[in-house]
């Protein structure tokens, strides 16, 4: 069928700053077919023209609407079929959404859960099963420390990524022994087109940390990554600290 | 399109500046139904038009009609190319020629030439397709043993290539890009429009002979019997004695006949009746109830019937009085495939519809053809032999293993399945169908070494493949 001896990465979420920073710290290494799944034709066509620029194969782009669910099935088998599968499947997706919490506009506070829960949890579950039906492979969701513990500032994006946080860490137990590795990355603040006009919290980071931090992560066992790693241990402080003393933490 | 004088234009042009809008997103399908794939869609009135939609798209392919069952037609996230909005065309009465641009449909024409005195030699089982799309899937008609297909018809045409200019291609050329462009599912390019030889007819009305065969072997050897050149067989699979059906052989009336004056004034076209409403309720198509229809139907059909007097449209375009038949399948819609295996594989053809029987699976149109010769284009479909069409639906249990067992006999007897018809063949079997795929993929390459065109159909099927 195709020839290929380099590494297929299917990103989902296919302008995603992060998402593309992956594939491009793997291309640095070796060979990558990228095939980019998003909602903005134009936005992947761009990041399509510079992954080649970068070094990758020629990319080839699908649309598919992460709130559209009826859509997913399709679009996912169509990916693993255009491709012949991939060893590297990338989950992306997300919005962030108006940050007061309850205050936040209820139409957007809605598009935030069903976009970042519902629309990328449906996506993982089909790209799990497509992976578990060519029996090897490893999908990285991109979570966020937001998950470990919502605040007020950002209870709704957070909650939405804790619910897909627990739906990776579930599912990756669950295709234990068949080849297929689920690995969880929570970055704290990221400085990119998304967070932009938003004071970065301590500890902030970049697309490319988040991506040099995962590519090692896939070369060992883990299946969750924080970055910055120390992340792993202030949350792990956090997690337990009282509810009226977190509340006022300046995160 | 070369300049001409007397243009015709059978439907009001689009509205002004509809050629320089943007694209926009849409979902399409295949005729046959099932998942749409999210596109961007652009409907251009010109070539000029049509460049300025691909500025920025990295990924394109030409769409006429949509009545390829599958997935042809269709580039998820890339940019579809309707071409439905270019449609002008000139009749040469000297040369008897038509030159048309590629979005004209074959009812449109016909609706123009026959009461003119001509007929495009070769039409399929349906109006509803554009000049483009007949060249793109090199199509036939029921008259292919005489006739060959449309492509063998076609004098010259101009193909948009992947860098932007129009290139004028003919057979006489001994051109290899002519020959990939017909049959090449629009590969190669967009055409933008083509000059067809036509042939001289009385009027819109046939002679028809019909017979009612018994089983299989009846029908074949109806299908050769002396008679008009257009022969096509209904078969009946649902009924208990499976492969009975209805063969008619049919002829253009000859000139000077009352008929034919009668008939020149119309009759070369159908008008749909009715249509089946967007949301059919799914399993009202049943065995059952399409068991009794073809019983109906094989009844009523006369034991043997000769120089019988039918409009040529009512007789080609049974399907098209009934507008979005396909509904009638439900949201799931149907699969439609259609194989050809050469002379003396007619075992094959038994075995097929033997399996067909044993899995379950329920046929509810089957229709069984004879080809001539193939032609020089490596991705044509005819071949010399026999040539069966199965609508099959597509949600039935265990229909694509089932089909996956059909491409290994056909391939085993060096048979192939039609692209056009096609939304499942896999890259291996595609290739054992097609022995001169890869010539064609070289020609293919040379013209457009990005890969600007490409396709659902040719991603999935390896028709297109991107090295490195
Ligand atoms: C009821 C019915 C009966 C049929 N009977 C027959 C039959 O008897 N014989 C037969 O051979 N076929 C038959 N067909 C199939 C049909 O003739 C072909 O699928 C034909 O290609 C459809 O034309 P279209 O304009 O709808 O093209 P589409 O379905 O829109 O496109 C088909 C292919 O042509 C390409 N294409 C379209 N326009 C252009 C262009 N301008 N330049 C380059 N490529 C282009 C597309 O990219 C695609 O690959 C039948 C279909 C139906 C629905």
């Amino acid at each position: 069928m195709i020839q290929w001896d380099g590494t297929r990465v299917l990103l989902v979420g296919g302008s995603s700053e992060i998402g593309l920073a992956i594939v491009r710290r793997i291309a640095s290494e070796r060979p990558v077919r990228p095939y980019l799944l998003g909602r903005d034709g134009a936005r992947l066509a761009g990041a399509a023209t510079a992954l080649e620029r970068s070094g990758c194969a020629r990319a080839e782009l699908d649309l598919v609407d992460a709130e559209d669910l009826d859509s997913h099935a399709a679009a996912i088998a169509r990916a693993f079929e255009r491709s012949g599968g991939f060893e590297l499947v990338v989950l992306a997706v997300g919005v962030l959404g108006a940050q007061q919490g309850l205050d936040a506009d209820p139409a957007q506070a809605a598009e935030v859960m069903r976009v970042n829960f519902a629309g990328c949890g449906s996506l993982l579950l089909h790209c799990l099963r497509a992976l578990r039906g060519q029996g090897r492979g490893t999908v990285v969701v991109l979570s966020s420390v937001a998950a470990e513990r919502p605040r007020a500032g950002n209870a709704i994006y957070g909650a939405a990524k804790a619910g897909l946080d627990a739906l990776a860490q579930g599912l990756a137990d669950g295709t234990a022994g068949s080849g297929v590795r689920v690995l969880v990355v929570r970055p704290g603040f990221v400085r990119t087109r998304m967070t932009a006009g938003l004071a970065p919290a301590p500890m902030a980071t970049t697309p490319e940390q988040v991506a040099e931090a995962t590519v090692t992560a896939l070369g060992g066992r883990a299946n969750t990554v924080w970055v910055p790693g120390r992340l792993r241990y202030v949350f792990a402080v956090l997690r337990h600290l009282p509810r009226p003393l977190y509340r006022r933490l300046p995160l | 399109m070369p300049p001409s004088e007397a243009v015709f234009s059978p439907a009001p042009a689009p509205p002004a500046g509809a050629g320089t809008i943007a694209p926009v997103r849409a979902a399409v399908s295949g005729w046959g139904g099932g998942p749409r794939a999210p596109v961007m869609l652009a409907r251009p009135a010109d070539a000029d038009a049509l460049r300025a939609a691909l500025d920025g798209h990295r990924g394109a392919i030409a769409r006429g009609m949509g009545r390829s069952y599958g997935d042809a037609a269709q580039l998820a996230g890339g940019l579809v190319l309707d071409t439905t909005g270019m449609r002008t065309f000139e009749l040469d009465r000297e040369g008897g020629t038509v030159t048309a641009q590629a979005g004209v449909t074959l009812g449109e024409l016909l609706g123009a030439l026959v009461p003119a005195g001509w007929v495009l030699p070769v039409v399929p089982g349906t109006q509803h397709v554009t000049v483009g799309g007949a060249i793109a899937s090199d199509i036939h008609g029921k008259n292919h043993g005489s006739a060959g297909t449309f492509g063998s018809h076609v004098q010259a045409l101009g193909l948009l290539t992947s860098a932007g200019e129009v290139l004028e291609l003919a057979p006489d050329r001994g051109s290899e890009l002519f020959a990939a462009t017909l049959g090449g599912m629009g590969l190669t390019g967009v055409i933008l429009w083509a000059r067809i030889a036509l042939r001289a007819v009385a009027g819109a009305l046939l002679r028809v002979d019909t017979d009612r065969v018994r089983d299989l072997d009846e029908a074949l050897a109806a299908l050769i019997a002396p008679g008009g050149p257009h022969r096509v067989a209904w078969l009946d699979l649902l009924g208990s004695a499976s492969g009975r059906g209805i063969v008619t052989r049919a002829e253009h009336h000859g000139a000077g006949d009352a008929y034919a004056q009668a008939g020149a004034r119309g009759g070369a076209t159908v008008r749909s009746r009715a249509t089946v409403p967007e949301r059919w309720p799914a399993g009202l198509l049943r065995a059952s109830t399409v068991r009794a229809f073809n019983e109906l139907r094989y009844r009523r059909a006369p034991r043997r019937d000769r120089g019988h007097v039918q409009a040529f449209g009512a007789h080609m375009f049974p399907l098209d009085s009934l507008r979005a038949w396909p509904r009638l399948y439900g949201p799931e819609g149907l699969l439609q495939y259609q194989l050809v295996v050469p002379l003396g594989a007619e075992h094959v053809l038994g075995t097929v519809i033997g399996q067909l029987r044993r899995a379950r699976v329920p046929c509810y149109l089957a229709v069984l053809k004879d080809f001539g010769p193939a032609n020089q284009a490596p991705l044509s479909f005819p071949l010399e032999g026999w040539t069966l069409a199965l609508d099959l639906p597509r949600a039935a249990p265990g229909v694509g293993e089932l089909l996956q067992r059909f491409d290994t006999l056909v391939a085993g007897a060096n048979g192939r399945v039609y692209l056009s018809k096609d939304a499942r063949l896999a890259p291996d079997a595609l290739a054992a169908m097609y022995p001169r795929l890869e010539h064609w993929r070289s020609v293919r390459d040379r013209a457009d070494p990005e890969r600007l065109w490409r396709s659902d159909l040719g991603l999935r099927t390896g028709l297109i493949r991107d090295e490195r």
